[in-house]
């Protein structure tokens, strides 16, 4: 269903929406594109003109300065136009009205969405009702998928190590309230990465995380051995009034990855995180800081895989609607 | 499918490098750009050649074509790679075949989103008929006559060979 | 023959009576007074306008639905008694429980007055409305109950509202029982469920949707059977969803605790694994659950242990599913294909047609008091005459219910209701 909602009749990228079911050649191409991308970030002019004359509409029905700027530089690099649109989530309850939003942007002859919204499957649902010449990018919708980002993962992890097949990789926090966490997953095991493991206590992780394909640690020291890369998530405050976790303090004693801790891992394992860092909770500054943290890789590498993303999806259509 | 004697790639080549020999701009600050994938062939070979052992830099003008709208992205784009400065530079532009002067066009804008060149010279191996912009090569190592139908390719990177393709 | 025709002769039908175990090719006759009846009323005082040639078709009881919203009073801009009793008609159901939660609250008998009158002016099922537990359903306050009783509730309900806390629960139960009246309970309990719009399981957990646990379930019907028994109520167990919940029913009325249970008929077909495109028609609470727990609803309703099936029918105006999943209104509707939904089990071959015929009919007319539902001489001619032979596609838009949030639009079916009669009169035949 997702699959084919955003995959054409020959199998080319129409909207992203979700990692989950994404053919390996598919996911390669868009690191691929990624790749040769990251060329247009490093020289004087840092832009090019593919798609010069489309118009891209960010709408952020949830606040985000960092992904939804990546996404604005992105479309800029490309030479699109973009309109900026935060919109509060409680303005928009009644469906009617997100959809009133998106027919008047399509009246302005928006040639793409890209989406963020608190609750999962806004991204399909606005793909399955917008007209048929625009585009639909999910930047994020509720617990269920943060496709962009799960690939600027996996593309920094492939630039440090290739061979995912050899690769164990620890997933370790929030993985419940996690839609980045659920787009890392399908993306390493497309990828047929070696190892999978999420690390967190049982409050935090989904009912029958096992069978997203991971091997589940419920103590951090354990799920840290042999590791190649380790990416610790972002713990929202709200998960201690909502009786997930005691405190912070306890948090941080049992799953904050520290100097000491890292050390169970392998000595070249990569540190990640998707930010922003909370120092002290999920990690110490000593870590986030030290050489094997490639935090802010992941963040630039993260302007070049919206660029790949935007321009495979706008391939192919129409300047005029 | 033919393939034609008189298109023979290492002539054409040494035609080439002799004409951009000498048109080669005296001034050190000199350096060679072939557009992916047959043009990086030729400046392969040209850059070996030609005296100094120039700098060489090469393009793929997949996010300047003017076709994205039809045919979509190019599924094996290449990063391009500009080693050098180019602002104040004399660029050697090189490509395999100079037909309708589109790609030409497309370099021209990525190049200059690199910098500001001195001066661009396009060199080419074979140009062939059918422009549909005004755009004319400086050295070209051949010049041929084709059918609406038929496409010239190269084959490379060592040896280069020539054969005229006709399309169904 | 036209509409409200008191037809006195079926001919020559399959005529399909559970209650008396009867499935046999004959006539049957209806008195002057709409009742069933042994003899054939005399020659030649019958014209043709009063016979209906049932050669070839399934003569039934009409159905009993113990659960659809007609949406009237408060919710007219979704659905209402007019449209809603049609497409009630069509399915052969004659008789509709109608939940409390309309606006007003049906907490009062003014408010059943209401939907009386409104009523009136139609041709409709027999409307049955169930009383709030509560005043205005908000678990605080106990409804007056004898009068809701008085005003012909056959029972009260909390609708889907959980009533959290167990004292009120046991004073529901408590209060009713003294007054004779009977309690449907709908298990789920409301701290587990919290914002939950899927079943707590490996679909949701892919999708990112809040689960509500099948523990959720259990944890009330636990509850409630133990409440059950020291007030001695009267229970009606309603839209179970878990395979536990059924095996806690059995094992209660295994014990002697005199209660029932029913379940929504797409409950017997649908599972979490429908809902992975974020079709939000498929939001519906309880959630569409497991395989194995839709396998357990059904042998739950081959054993008896599951003695009534409902259509559970929520017409929505379109905006209201128009909307991310979790961000819709629970529901669908079912009117339209509830029939034929049930049928499709026996032509499958999944539970005989006499046990589904039986949980539409006898049963559920049993769960609230009535004696109807059956064919058996003296009882009322609330009757529904199938054509078994079309097949057919089912699609929203030609659907009869102001409610198109089906899941079941493209579906094709075998079998469709040809004529229904109440008390006798022909009020629904099929051009």
């Amino acid at each position: 269903m997702s699959l084919s909602l955003q995959l054409d009749a020959s199998g080319d990228l129409k909207h992203f929406l979700t990692v989950e079911g994404l053919p390996y050649e598919m996911l390669v191409s868009i690191l691929d594109t990624a790749e040769s991308m990251t060329g247009v970030t490093v020289r004087s002019i840092k832009k090019v003109p593919l798609l010069r004359g489309k118009t891209i509409a960010n709408l952020f029905f949830e606040p985000s300065t960092r992904t939804r700027t990546t996404f604005e530089l992105a479309a800029k690099r490309l030479s699109a136009d973009v309109l900026n649109i935060a919109l509060d989530s409680a303005a928009t309850l009644k469906g009617e009205s997100l959809l009133d939003t998106l027919r008047n942007l399509e009246a302005m002859y928006v040639d793409m969405f890209v989406v963020r919204h608190s609750h999962s499957g806004t991204a399909h649902f606005i793909a399955q009702h917008v007209a048929p010449h625009i585009r639909v990018v999910n930047a994020g919708d509720g617990r269920h998928a943060h496709p962009t980002q799960a690939l600027l993962d996996v593309f920094t992890i492939r630039r440090h190590k290739p061979d995912f097949g050899s690769l164990c990789v620890a997933i370790v926090g929030d993985i419940l309230h996690s839609r980045v966490a659920r787009s890392q997953i399908h993306a390493l095991n497309i990828l047929l990465t070696g190892e999978v493991r999420v690390i967190a206590p049982r409050t935090l992780l989904p009912v029958d995380v096992e069978s997203f394909g991971v091997r589940v640690f419920y103590d951090l020291e354990d799920g840290l051995r042999d590791v190649d890369v380790v990416i610790m998530l972002r713990l929202q405050h709200e998960r201690m009034q909502s009786g997930h976790l005691p405190s912070e303090y306890e948090y941080y004693h049992h799953y904050g990855l520290t100097r000491d801790r890292l050390q169970i891992a392998k000595p070249d394992a990569l540190v990640m995180h998707p930010g922003p860092i909370n120092r002290g909770v999920e990690m110490s500054s000593s870590v986030a800081d030290s050489p094997q943290s490639v935090i802010l890789e992941q963040v630039s590498h993260g302007i070049a895989i919206r660029m790949a993303v935007m321009s495979m999806a706008l391939a192919r259509t129409p300047t005029t609607p | 499918m033919t393939a034609s004697p008189e298109y023979c790639a290492s002539a054409a080549l040494e035609n080439l490098i002799r004409s951009v020999t000498d048109r080669l701009p005296c001034c050190p600050d000199s350096a060679i750009i072939g557009i992916h994938t047959g043009g990086v062939w030729v400046a392969e070979h040209l850059q070996q050649q030609l005296p100094g052992r120039l700098p060489l830099g090469t393009l793929d003008i997949s996010f300047y074509r003017d076709d994205f709208s039809h045919v979509g992205l190019h599924p094996e784009v290449r990063p391009s790679r500009i080693p050098f400065d180019i602002d104040g530079r004399h660029i050697i532009l090189v490509d395999d075949v100079l037909y309708t002067g589109r790609t030409v066009r497309a370099a021209l804008s990525e190049i200059f989103d690199y910098g500001r060149p001195a001066s661009v010279l396009l060199a080419v191996l074979i140009q062939r008929d059918g422009r549909q912009l005004p755009v004319t090569a400086d050295c070209a190592g051949d010049t041929v006559k084709l059918q609406d139908n038929e496409q010239i390719k190269l084959s490379g990177p060592s040896p280069l060979s020539l054969e005229v393709v006709r399309l169904p | 023959m036209t509409l409200s025709t008191s037809i006195r002769i079926i001919r020559n039908g399959r005529v399909i009576d559970p209650a008396s175990h009867v499935d046999a090719v004959r006539d049957l006759y209806i008195d002057d007074n709409g009742l069933i009846c042994q003899n054939c009323p005399e020659e030649g005082s019958v014209s043709g306008d009063h016979i209906i040639d049932a050669t070839g078709k399934w003569v039934m009881p009409g159905l009993t639905d113990l659960c659809a919203r007609f949406r009237e009073p408060g919710h007219e801009h979704k659905a209402d008694i007019y449209h809603e009793s049609r497409a009630a008609l069509a399915s052969g159901v004659t008789s509709v429980c109608i939940p409390p939660d309309t606006e007003p609250v049906i907490d009062s008998p003014a408010v059943i007055d209401l939907i009386q009158q409104k009523s009136d002016c139609h041709i409709t099922p027999r409307i049955f409305t169930l009383g709030a537990a509560t005043v205005g359903l908000k678990s605080e306050k106990l409804s007056e109950i004898a009068a809701l009783r008085d005003a012909g509730c056959p029972a009260v309900s909390n609708a889907g509202l959980p009533v959290s806390d167990h004292r009120m629960m046991r004073n529901i139960m408590d209060y009713s029982a003294s007054h004779g009246m009977k309690v449907f309970l709908y298990a789920q309990e409301g701290y587990l469920a919290h914002h939950g719009c899927a079943h707590e399981g490996r679909v949701a957990s892919r999708m990112g949707l809040a689960g509500i646990p099948a523990a959720s379930e259990i944890i009330s019907i636990t509850r409630d059977l133990a409440l059950i028994e020291i007030t001695g109520v009267e229970a009606h167990f309603c839209r179970l969803s878990t395979a536990q919940g059924v095996r806690l029913i059995e094992d209660a009325r295994r014990h002697g605790l005199p209660i029932t249970a029913d379940v929504a008929a797409h409950q017997l077909f649908l599972t979490e694994n429908d809902i992975i495109g974020f079709d939000s028609n498929l939001h519906v609470l309880p959630p569409l659950r497991s395989e194995s727990d839709r396998d357990a609803l059904r042998q739950g309703v081959i054993d008896g242990t599951i003695s009534a099936i409902c259509s559970d029918h929520q017409p929505h105006e379109t905006d209201a599913k128009l909307a991310p999943f979790a961000e819709t209104e629970p529901g669908m509707s079912t009117m339209d294909a509830f029939l034929p939904l049930v049928l499709k089990l026996a032509t499958d071959d999944i539970v005989p047609l006499e046990t589904l015929i039986s949980c539409c009919t006898c049963h559920p007319a049993s769960i609230v008091g009535k004696t109807s539902g059956q064919l058996s001489p003296g009882h009322v001619a609330d009757i529904a005459i199938l054509d078994p032979e079309p097949e057919w596609i089912y699609q929203t838009d030609q659907g009869l219910s102001r409610g198109k949030n089906s899941p079941f639009n493209g579906w094709s079916f075998t079998g469709r209701i040809s004529h229904t009669l109440l008390a006798g009169r022909l009020c629904y035949q099929r051009d």
